[in-house]
């Protein structure tokens, strides 16, 4: 850290959705200290992150084996491709408070649908279901110019209210249905399919916030609506397609997490999880503002809160404080956004 | 109290506020170094320089909004330490901000009286708040109905609304901050009267200003600042623009507008908008020919930002045509043969020209149609803030610099820094956030952005609003070169001069209307005003 410098010092890149960690890391070694401070804000949930990490694997024994660590990404997959489209929402300016309804709604649909036909069918039909509640919510706040927030709220109940009618209250089982559960539970190298279509989700969204056309018109919209609209960005659209794929993307993770189960219930989901994606998100350093935030953020953000409730098992601790601590961070995170946003201008 | 820096002019009792040697950083770059001076009770002192020279800085400094890293602040000779803008309130020094703080919702009196309205056990006390802010209104001559929303109030009314807060909150020395950059001629005047009337009364102004015909009419002293330092504080009375300028400069300034270059006489017509009507505008028809700067003139609220909006089709157009050279609206430049003589004609010409193609939607379908436009305020309309200068450069053009929907880097990389260079934005780098350049530096990011189109067209509505003297040399040039290259422009300003030393013809608008249309010597500043206020004749 104390070594002259070779090269000159460089004005650093955006490096959204690449490989966050090394760069960051790398950055910090070559920045003088000064600098260390912005640096550790802008790289934000990467540090605490790597020291809870190191921290568990000292402090547990079971904590870094292959087994747990896969466990918890397996476990997250259904989290991490919500979390992942409801950033695309956040970034564009908007926000997505129906995905644990939606997630519900969908896998009681593909779940039933699992017992009488094709698998591949059901899980389509499921998803199908989540972008349509998306293209609602999306209509509601661009066409009607609701404010996403009570719009997706008001969803959210009658998305779970339609989830209660088609299952008329009862717990769906489909145990017998072995080919929905492929989806989820088939190995491929070692690592469940569940997790690798989440790897694809995540990876897929990555590129389109961070290197696409749509992806700059997804932050232009969030960071200034007017300005992207006189700029020429059709701003209701992206905001639009946000929506459809936050539907689409909670559908998946409800699918997913039934057909692990092979059974759905409606009160899956709901609020708890609708909460923790959005914690995941802005612990992440995604601004709930928009304009702001990138998909690799939230995928640490939401390991991180995982890591938090692993944590907590693994080392024997009283579970009540697990909420205590995420709520904890949650504010701090918040906190960190709004102080570095009055602090910059 | 030995050391004084700086003289202070006879006629005034003593020394309001005193600077010494006062020094301010934000993070790592100096603000201000050592600055000193010395304002007179009762006197208008005006703050000059470019932007970043450290004047807003200073300002905020004196009115507590920002602490001095090091150095001394003294009110009445005694050295004060500000915590916060409410302990300087509280020692009758207040900050009247470039950004007004108008609480949107609430009445007049109600945000003249914020936070110390009258209560009675807990209420507010409607009718003493009238009576109070009546009396006050009466006491500076302010005609502004205490009951209107204070949202919808133009700005210079909104500046009044400002003064009054201050003054109820028994304002001794009231620190304003380009309080005139954003008002019409008439405006600003009667700003002026308003400020030379509360120095009479015992206040002292002081005035951060970038116009300096305003600070050397209203200002007693004037410090000019460089870089953060100070470079002297003289009277204002035998000072003139060009010595102000060159001192604040550090370097003598050639004529401020570029040579007009004259508009061929066979100049194609660019843009030709027929019977135009749109919120704020009625009946609207104008040419513009390539290389051609029309400039549009106008009292605030006469419609000239709103034609402007309708043109590019920002606000909805319920009748009229804007059309564009060419068959098909996204074609290129010069597709087929523009519409050659059939153009200027006469004030009543067809409804939809020969050749032309009518521009209809969004600014979407504008920008397509080879349409550009700098917006009113780059703040709000115009930057993407907390993106990078790279983002907001090719924010328009993503398409072009793109293959199958995917940013290609180096491309985009490339053609910003092309045409940073060309718009002469200095300093930082692509990755910087469009919020840290300075105010002149975000307009020329908005033209880069709107010159990365290849537009044909360029409605620029205010793009000298509160950037420094430097930069708007900078943007007059750019003007000028642009026209060089067959854009027609449209700019509208509120500063009359900018208009006459720029604009090959001017129309002036009052009350959604072209008012007149004034070219050559008939162009004056007189003819423009008389215009503006409706003074001449209507011509049926």
């Amino acid at each position: 850290m104390g070594q002259p410098q070779a090269a000159p010092p460089r004005a650093d890149k955006p490096d959204k959705g690449a490989f966050p960690g090394a760069s960051a890391i790398q950055a910090i070694l070559r920045e003088p200290r000064t600098e260390l401070l912005g640096r550790a804000r802008r790289g934000g949930i990467i540090f605490p992150f790597l020291v809870l990490f190191i921290v568990l694997s000292i402090s547990s024994g079971p904590f870094f084996t292959k087994t747990n660590l896969l466990d918890i990404l397996d476990q997250q997959a259904s989290t991490l491709i919500i979390a992942a489209a409801g950033t695309l929402v956040l970034v564009a300016g908007g926000i997505d408070l129906s995905v644990g309804a939606t997630y519900a709604l969908a896998s009681v649909v593909a779940t039933k649908l699992a017992l009488s036909v094709n698998p591949v069918l059901a899980i389509a039909a499921g998803v199908a279901v989540g972008l349509l509640v998306g293209l609602v919510n999306g209509v509601i706040v661009t066409f009607f110019r609701i404010n996403s927030l009570i719009a997706t709220l008001a969803m959210s109940f009658v998305v779970a209210g339609l989830a209660a009618l088609a299952t008329a209250g009862n717990l769906i089982i489909a145990y017998s249905a072995l080919g929905y559960a492929k989806l989820a539970r088939t190995s491929f190298l070692t690592v469940n399919t569940s997790t690798w279509t989440m790897l694809a989700v995540v990876i897929a969204l990555g590129v389109v916030l961070s290197r696409t056309i749509a992806g700059r018109y997804m932050y232009a919209a969030g960071s200034n609506a007017e300005a992207a609209r006189l700029a020429g960005v059709r701003v209701q659209q992206i905001r639009l397609i946000t929506f459809v794929i936050s539907g689409g993307a909670a559908a998946l993770g409800g699918i997913i997490d039934a057909s692990r189960v092979l059974s759905a219930q409606s009160s899956n989901g709901e609020t708890t999880l609708t909460f923790t994606v959005l914690a995941g998100i802005v612990v992440g350093g995604t601004s709930i503002l928009g304009g702001e935030g990138a998909i690799w953020r939230t995928v640490v953000g939401t390991l991180f809160i995982a890591l938090i409730g692993n944590g907590f098992v693994l080392l024997g601790l009283n579970p009540l404080y697990e909420q205590i601590t995420l709520g904890g961070i949650l504010l701090i995170a918040v906190g960190a956004d709004a102080w570095s946003r009055l602090r910059t201008t | 109290m030995a050391r004084l820096t700086v003289p202070v002019s006879g006629h005034h009792q003593g020394v309001h506020a005193e600077l010494r040697d006062v020094s301010k950083s934000f993070g790592g770059t100096h603000a201000l170094e050592g600055v000193s001076l010395a304002i007179g009770h009762g006197s208008i002192h005006a703050l000059v320089g470019e932007n970043g020279a450290g004047k807003s800085t200073l300002g905020k400094i004196i009115s507590g909004v920002h602490s001095p890293d090091h150095g001394q602040l003294l009110l009445a000779g005694e050295p004060v330490r500000f915590r916060s803008p409410r302990d300087a309130i509280s020692r009758g020094v207040i900050l009247i901000a470039q950004e007004l703080a108008i609480v949107g919702s609430l009445t007049v009196a109600e945000n003249v009286f914020l936070g110390v309205e009258p209560r009675q056990a807990g209420f507010q006390n409607r009718r003493e708040l009238r009576r109070r802010y009546t009396e006050l209104a009466a006491s500076v001559g302010f005609e502004l109905d205490g009951d209107a929303n204070a949202g919808r109030l133009r700005t210079a009314d909104q500046q009044k609304v400002e003064i009054l807060r201050a003054l109820c909150r028994n304002a001794q020395l009231i620190v304003m901050d380009e309080p005139t950059a954003a008002l019409s001629r008439p405006d600003a005047e009667a700003l002026h009267v308003v400020i030379r009337r509360l120095a009479r009364s015992g206040t002292t102004v002081v005035l951060v200003s970038h116009f300096l015909g305003e600070v050397l009419e209203l200002a007693d002293e004037v410090t000019i600042l460089r870089d953060g330092r100070l470079v002297q504080t003289v009277p204002a009375a035998g000072q003139t623009e060009d010595s102000l300028l060159a001192a604040m400069l550090g370097r003598p300034l050639d004529a401020t507008f570029p040579p007009k270059r004259p508009v061929p006489a066979d100049a194609p017509v660019v843009l030709s908008v027929r019977g135009l009507t749109a919120p704020g505008v009625s009946d609207v028809s104008f040419d513009l020919r390539a290389g051609e700067i029309l400039g549009l003139a106008g009292l605030v609220g006469a419609g000239r930002t709103e034609l402007a909006r309708a043109v590019y089709q920002a606000n909805r157009v319920s009748a009229g045509t804007v059309s564009v050279p060419g068959p098909a609206a996204p074609g290129p430049a010069g597709a087929a043969g523009p519409a050659g003589p059939a153009g200027p004609a006469g004030p009543a010409g067809p409804a939809g020209p020969a050749g032309m193609t009518s521009v209809t939607g969004t600014p979407r379908t504008a920008i397509r149609a080879g349409l550009a436009m700098i917006p009113e305020s780059r703040k709000e309309q115009g930057l993407l803030p907390g993106r990078s200068v790279r983002e907001n450069v090719t924010l328009s053009s993503l398409a072009q610099l793109s293959r199958a929907g995917m940013v290609r880097p180096r491309p985009e990389r490339r053609a910003v820094r092309e045409m940073l260079a060309r718009v002469d934005v200095r300093g930082g780098g692509q990755a910087m956030a469009a919020s840290a350049l300075s105010g002149g530096n975000q307009q020329k990011l908005l033209f880069a952005r709107s010159l990365l189109r290849d537009p044909r067209v360029l409605v620029a509505d205010e793009p000298t609003r509160g950037v420094d003297v430097g930069a708007k040399r900078a943007i007059y040039e750019l003007l000028a070169s642009l026209t060089g290259n067959g854009l027609g422009v449209l700019l509208i300003s509120s500063d009359v001069e900018e208009i006459l030393g720029l604009a090959h013809r001017v129309l002036v608008m009052r009350t959604g209307r072209i008012a007149a249309e004034l070219s050559g010597d008939e162009a004056t500043e007189a003819a423009i005003l008389g215009a503006a206020f409706g003074a001449t004749e209507r011509g049926a």
